[in-house]
């Protein structure tokens, strides 16, 4: 919309941080914090987001399962793990077709690679590994696969996406397309780009996904929030990187 | 500052909504463009309104809304400033806008707070009920005639 372009044109000029914007009028949600949380998130040894990476680093290494393998038994050692794959999810898993999420993904490696258990989705261990799997694709372009599988999913989380819903009848698009840059109460509205997953979030004090970040916004506007690991996350996810394409990647952000 | 809409009173002249339990809405009489008559007959309290209008968890108007409080920080920039509303707009101009924003523009953001229905996936502990019981929506008319343009900077 209008407003839009032009709210995000007075960003994009008024914040002088041309990493996070794209010169396409796309901001990442880095663009709308104020400096001090900018800086956090910048200096490695001030953001909190690093000690879940450090974390997934450790257990990359440790073995898991009736296999007794570890990640770094087949994907090599952690400074070679899976550089740019969290860019590209979610993607097909070919065994089943189906469109899997990052964190889907590294637990279908648990099930069908290591005979482990599947990882508790939300658990320490989980976002420790995305943590560190997404780290790994930091500076890299978001580029979600050109899949002709993925367009159904695509095309149901846009729906999901201009959806109204909830007691308070929002839809995300009439917050993030419609009035992005805008004030709700104290809190400035992003764009929605999924560029910074899994994040260190001041508000939990703790590092969440990007499922969590969906839930919070249902649950904002009153709506039903979708269980973790429910396919109508996983289409959204891939929505939400289909409009992001492109940008770059910050694993792991911090936000407010 | 835009202009209320004119819309088809007949077919919203009832919206008669689903009474399943005792928090269920009580149906809106809309007249031309304005609900004339009290909700459910009842008088409403300018300071328990004002109180509600503020109020992140009840009100929400301030989520969107700037106005003439200045208490609160953190007022939202989604919408005209409440001040002078009572100025603008008649009495049961105010009891629609606020009960059901959606029979002056089907695409507003602004929720209907006294309607629930046509909505979908509301989280249980919601369903069935609107964002402001019928008292709750005349305490807010009633502080809301109360602001006249002497009152605050027209925006
Ligand atoms: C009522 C307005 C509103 C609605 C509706 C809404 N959001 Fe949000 N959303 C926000 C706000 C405000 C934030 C930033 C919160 C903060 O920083 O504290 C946010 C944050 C986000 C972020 C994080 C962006 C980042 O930089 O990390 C994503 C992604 C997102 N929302 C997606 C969605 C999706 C998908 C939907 C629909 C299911 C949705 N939102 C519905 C207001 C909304
Ligand atoms: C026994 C070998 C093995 C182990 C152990 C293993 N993986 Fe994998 N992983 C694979 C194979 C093979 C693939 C390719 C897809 C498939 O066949 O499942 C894969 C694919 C992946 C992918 C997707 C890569 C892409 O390009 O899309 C991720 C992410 C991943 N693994 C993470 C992990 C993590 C995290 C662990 C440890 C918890 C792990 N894997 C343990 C063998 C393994
Ligand atoms: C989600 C955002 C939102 C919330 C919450 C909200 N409004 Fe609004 N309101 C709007 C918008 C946007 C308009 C402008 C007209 C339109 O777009 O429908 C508006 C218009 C109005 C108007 C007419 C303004 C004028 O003078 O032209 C009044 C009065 C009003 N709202 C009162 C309230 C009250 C009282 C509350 C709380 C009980 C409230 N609003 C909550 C978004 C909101």
């Amino acid at each position: 919309m209008t407003r839009r372009g032009v709210l995000a044109a007075a960003l994009a000029a008024a914040l002088a941080t041309a990493a996070a914007a794209q010169g396409d009028g796309r901001l990442s949600g880095f663009a709308f914090m104020g400096p001090d949380t900018q800086a956090m998130q910048k200096d490695d040894t001030a953001n909190p987001g690093m000690l879940w990476v450090a974390e997934g680093e450790a257990l990359w290494s440790q073995p898991a399962g009736q296999s007794g393998r570890s990640c770094a038994s087949c994907h090599g050692e952690a400074a070679q793990a899976l550089p740019g794959v969290a860019a590209r999810y979610p993607a097909i898993d070919d065994a089943t077709g189906e469109a899997v999420t990052l964190d889907g993904r590294i637990n279908l490696c648990r099930q069908r690679n290591q005979q482990a258990p599947p990882l508790a989705l939300e658990g320490r261990d989980m976002l420790s590994l995305s943590a560190f799997v997404g780290h790994r694709s930091r500076g890299m372009p978001i580029d979600p696969p050109d899949d002709p599988r993925l367009a159904p999913v695509r095309e149901r989380g846009e729906a999901l996406y201009r959806l109204r819903q909830g007691q308070l009848n929002f839809s995300c698009a009439n917050c993030h397309d419609d009035n992005a840059g805008g004030r709700l109460g104290a809190a400035p509205i992003p764009q929605a780009h999924p560029t910074g997953y899994p994040i260190y979030r001041l508000e939990w004090q703790a590092v969440g996904s990007l499922q969590r970040r969906l839930r919070n916004c249902l649950t904002g506007v009153r709506a039903e929030p979708f269980a973790y690991g429910a396919p109508e996350l996983t289409a959204l996810e891939a929505y939400l990187a289909s409009r992001a394409r492109g940008m770059e990647l910050e694993t792991p952000a911090v936000r407010p | 500052m835009r202009a209320p809409m004119l819309f088809i009173a007949a077919s919203l002249a009832v919206v008669a909504a689903a009474h399943a339990g005792s928090g269920a809405p009580v149906p809106l009489r809309v007249v031309g463009d304005g609900i004339p008559e009290p909700l459910a007959g009842l008088a409403g309290d300018p300071a328990r309104g004002r109180a509600i209008v503020v109020d992140r968890q009840r009100g929400l108007c301030l989520l969107c809304h700037t106005g003439p409080f200045p208490e609160q920080r953190f007022q939202g920039t989604l919408a005209p400033s409440l001040a002078g509303a009572g100025t603008r707009w008649t009495v049961a101009q105010l009891r629609l806008r606020v009960a059901d924003s959606r029979a002056i523009d089907p695409a507003t953001i602004m929720p209907s707070y006294h309607r629930a229905d046509g909505l979908a996936r509301v989280a249980k502990p919601f369903e069935g009920r609107p964002i402001l019981d019928a008292q709750q929506v005349e305490d807010v008319i009633a502080f809301l005639a109360t602001l006249q343009d002497k009152e605050g900077p027209k925006r």
